[in-house]
């Protein structure tokens, strides 16, 4: 199974693979998270929710439910 | 002669898009309304080189043309409709140098409308400091367009972008992506059936839900065939068209805009280490909240002091210097105390507002929406309902617009719903006044117990807010996605001349707002208590000195005497009476009676009720304070005003809904009368009871 956002964790990198859940708010895509577009787990609140991403330079929160429709590939090391 | 041309200011919150506006226009502004809804309209003035006259509006902040709130489809609604009279010249989009990437995919959707599109990329002093370098010159040459590189905080750059303000005609209008290539099958048919048409306007008008009542209705009616396609195939053609944006975005800012990661210094990270952490995230917010309410309670008693007292002195000096007759006394007695019970805000208002300004520049207001959404889910809200919980302090009715940017409706009505719980300003005065009353002086570890009261009541209304947004989750069925996306943006210093023009502007229309009703239930108060029918009124003299003909009573207080018998039968008293029956188990009379019932047109009518009331055929200059305490309970005796009837009127005013304006734009917001009327029913019978359990409780 592939890694969705909701598992990464906090200083964490990946590289976003696919964004179609129809579930996922353009508001979000427009904000820059597309695929191929890095992300970093930046700050999570209590109960790791909501979660504060850094995409390729934009800083916004999303919650975790949100999170677990976008899969990722985790970045073995920097 | 001059000639004027619009011009729209368009860009991402965050972006410095206001500051721009203000370096812009200067005081040179208006602020007001959009007709029909309560999305506020900002325009100005502004002189451009050559005797040219700009027009500038302040379009609301908006990601992207695919509007999800009412702000952002007025923004939608302009840019389609060439016929109406704001419709733009030129469309100048604000940047934000730091989130250039992002900020640009709002540029190429306005780019595309055919609409002459100036950039401005702001924040420039920011570049050196965040490693940023840009090649203007391969970027209008790409982006096709001018660009003004601004510091609003440096004031640099603005000569340069009135002057290719000024240029309009010059400015291209090539759109940036070829919409055919989204979907060639697809914006291949809509072409062919509307071969006149710009096709991405087309497409805003399939994939938006805004009102086009103003744009040309045959289209809209012939178009309704390609909306048949499936809600998930437009959205993926939405998906589409947003990673073309950003191929375009990307063409033209790998060349054009280099970082150098090692020059970047980021106090970010360093302080959302703590302002976003799991404990002192919360610690910090705390103090800052109570930071804020001391200094509220605090700074401001002085200037109230005075207010209060030249309220009192300027009633007596136009009593004293005008001849006598009713219009003396409409003044005296009606207008300048009912007047004095608004102005006497000034000082909270402006202090509240001036901490939410600097919470909301700062950047940190995000913070804490971040940290609280976990929290405020329990309670059927959004972490961003915090935003007008916390400015519902202020006053509800900017707290309940403030509601737009939470995504789902169930969030945003149960928000909309428990809002006007929060303890706004127009309470403060009453519970002021009440306070200093029945709480004794005294203090407990540093902390004076009125202080400490006020806090309590606070905390009673924030803490009926979320019990009763729990509530109403629990009850309301309405299914509705719940998503949820919020910016961080960086850190900034507030620029003090944006805080102050905000302070500024919502002092002055709350004051305005609230003084135009005040003014008018005062001064038909005064009448209503100087005019009174039948005998008892009309003939008050002879009668009251016939009652008390046995007794040797100074002419003073049989003066007083008199005025009192006029009051209790003046059309007032008569109303007060009437209803005395149903507030006397909350330990209440009939003076009160009145100034609550005046009250459900604005809380703060209450102290200018009274003020007005006890004025009237009262000679001697005294506060409002002194005279209720001045007052006797006419069945118990001893004063009115106890420690139980105290207490539980200010219950009463923490819970009754009264507050026709907040119940005016809930039904604007909510588009039902179901909503307000609710509103008013179960909150004001549930203060009653909570007033009417704490009396008899206490008494």
């Amino acid at each position: 199974m592939q890694d969705t956002l909701a598992q990464l964790k906090r200083g964490e990198r990946a590289i976003i693979t696919d964004v179609s859940s129809i579930y996922i708010p353009l508001k979000l895509l427009e904000m820059g998270c597309l695929p191929g577009n890095s992300v970093e787990l930046v700050q999570v609140a209590p109960f790791q929710d909501p979660m504060y991403l850094n995409i390729n330079g934009s800083h916004l929160a999303i919650r975790k439910e949100t999170a677990s429709l976008i899969l990722i590939e985790k970045k073995a090391h920097e | 002669m001059s000639k004027q041309i619009n011009v729209a200011l368009i860009g991402n919150p965050n972006t410095g898009k206001t500051s721009v506006f203000n370096a812009l226009t200067g005081l040179n502004q208006k602020v007001g309304n959009y007709p029909g809804i309560t999305v506020e309209k900002k325009q100005g003035i502004c002189k451009l080189p050559r005797g040219v006259k700009a027009h500038i509006i302040d379009l609301p902040g908006t990601y992207s043309l695919n509007a999800s709130s009412l702000d952002e489809n007025v923004v939608i609604e302009l840019l389609l409709n060439k016929n109406d009279k704001d419709f733009p010249d030129i469309a100048v989009v604000v940047t934000d140098v730091e989130n250039l990437k992002r900020n640009l995919l709002l540029f190429t959707q306005i780019k595309d409308l055919e609409i002459p599109t100036l950039l401005v990329i702001n924040m420039a002093d920011r570049m050196s400091y965040k490693g940023i370098s840009l090649d203007i010159d391969y970027l209008e040459e790409k982006l096709n367009t001018k660009i003004a590189l601004v510091s609003t905080r440096k004031n640099k750059g603005i000569e340069k972008l009135k002057l290719l303000i000024s240029n309009y005609k010059e400015v291209s209008i090539t759109p940036c992506i070829d919409t055919t290539q989204i979907d060639p099958d697809y914006f291949g048919n809509l072409k062919k059936a509307f071969p006149n048409q710009l096709l991405y306007k087309l497409w805003l008008v399939i994939t938006q839900d805004v009102n086009f009542g103003k744009t040309d209705r045959n289209v809209i009616d012939a178009v309704a065939d390609f909306k048949t396609k499936s809600k998930g195939d437009l959205k993926r053609l939405q998906q589409k068209e947003t990673i073309k944006r950003y191929q375009f975005i990307n063409n033209a800012l790998d060349k054009g805009q280099s970082i150098d990661l090692s020059q970047a210094k980021d106090l970010r990270i360093k302080l959302d280490r703590i302002l976003t952490h799991k404990v002192w995230g919360y610690v910090v917010f705390g103090i800052i909240l109570l930071t804020i309410f001391q200094a509220i309670y605090d700074w401001s008693s002085v200037p109230m002091d005075f207010i209060d007292s030249l309220f009192a002195s300027l009633s007596e000096w136009t009593k004293n210097q005008l001849p006598q007759g009713a219009f003396t006394s409409l003044l005296a007695e009606g207008i300048i105390p009912g007047l004095g019970g608004i102005v006497i805000f000034i000082p909270q208002i402006a202090f509240l507002f001036l901490f939410i300004a600097v919470l909301e520049e700062s950047g940190y207001m995000s913070r804490v929406v971040f940290l609280m959404d976990r929290i405020m889910r329990r309670f059927g809200l959004s972490g961003k309902s915090i935003v007008p919980l916390i400015s519902g302090t202020a006053c509800a009715i900017p707290a309940i617009m403030a509601t737009r940017n939470i995504e789902s409706w169930k969030e945003r009505l149960i928000t909309i719903l428990v809002t006007p719980f929060t303890t706004c300003s127009a309470r403060l005065p009453v519970y002021l006044i009440i306070i200093a009353l029945v709480i004794p002086e005294g203090r407990i570890f540093g902390l004076s117990y009125q202080a400490l009261t006020l806090m309590l009541l606070y905390l009673i209304g924030f803490g009926t807010a979320i019990v009763s947004a729990y509530i109403l989750n629990k009850i309301l069925k309405i299914k509705s996605k719940t998503f949820f996306v919020i910016e961080m943006p960086n850190y900034k210093l507030p620029l003090f001349k944006n805080v102050l023009l905000t302070v500024i502007e919502k002092t002055k229309a709350f004051i305005f707002g609230a003084g135009k009703i005040i003014l008018a239930i005062s001064i038909v108060l005064w009448f209503l208590a100087s005019y009174g029918p039948g005998k008892e009124f009309n003939d008050a003299e002879n009668i009251v000195k016939t009652q008390f003909a046995s007794e040797n009573l100074s002419i003073e207080e049989l003066q007083q005497k008199i005025a009192s018998h006029k009051l209790e039968h003046s059309f007032i008293g008569i109303a007060g009476h009437a209803i005395e029956p149903a507030i006397r188990p909350l330990g209440y009379d009939w003076k009160i009676g009145i100034a609550i019932v005046s009250s459900f047109a604005a809380r703060e009518v209450f102290v200018g009720t009274l003020a007005t009331i006890y004025s009237v055929g009262n000679d001697d200059e005294a506060t409002i304070k002194n005279r209720m305490a001045a007052e006797v309970n006419p069945i118990l005796g001893g004063p009115l005003f106890t420690f139980a009837s105290g207490i539980s009127l200010l219950l009463f005013y923490a819970f009754a809904m009264q507050c026709m304006s907040t119940l005016a734009i809930v039904k604007k917001e909510t588009n039902s009368w179901k909503w307000p009327i609710l509103q008013l029913v179960i909150m004001t019978a549930f203060a009653y009871i909570v007033a009417l359990i704490a009396f008899q409780f206490l008494k």
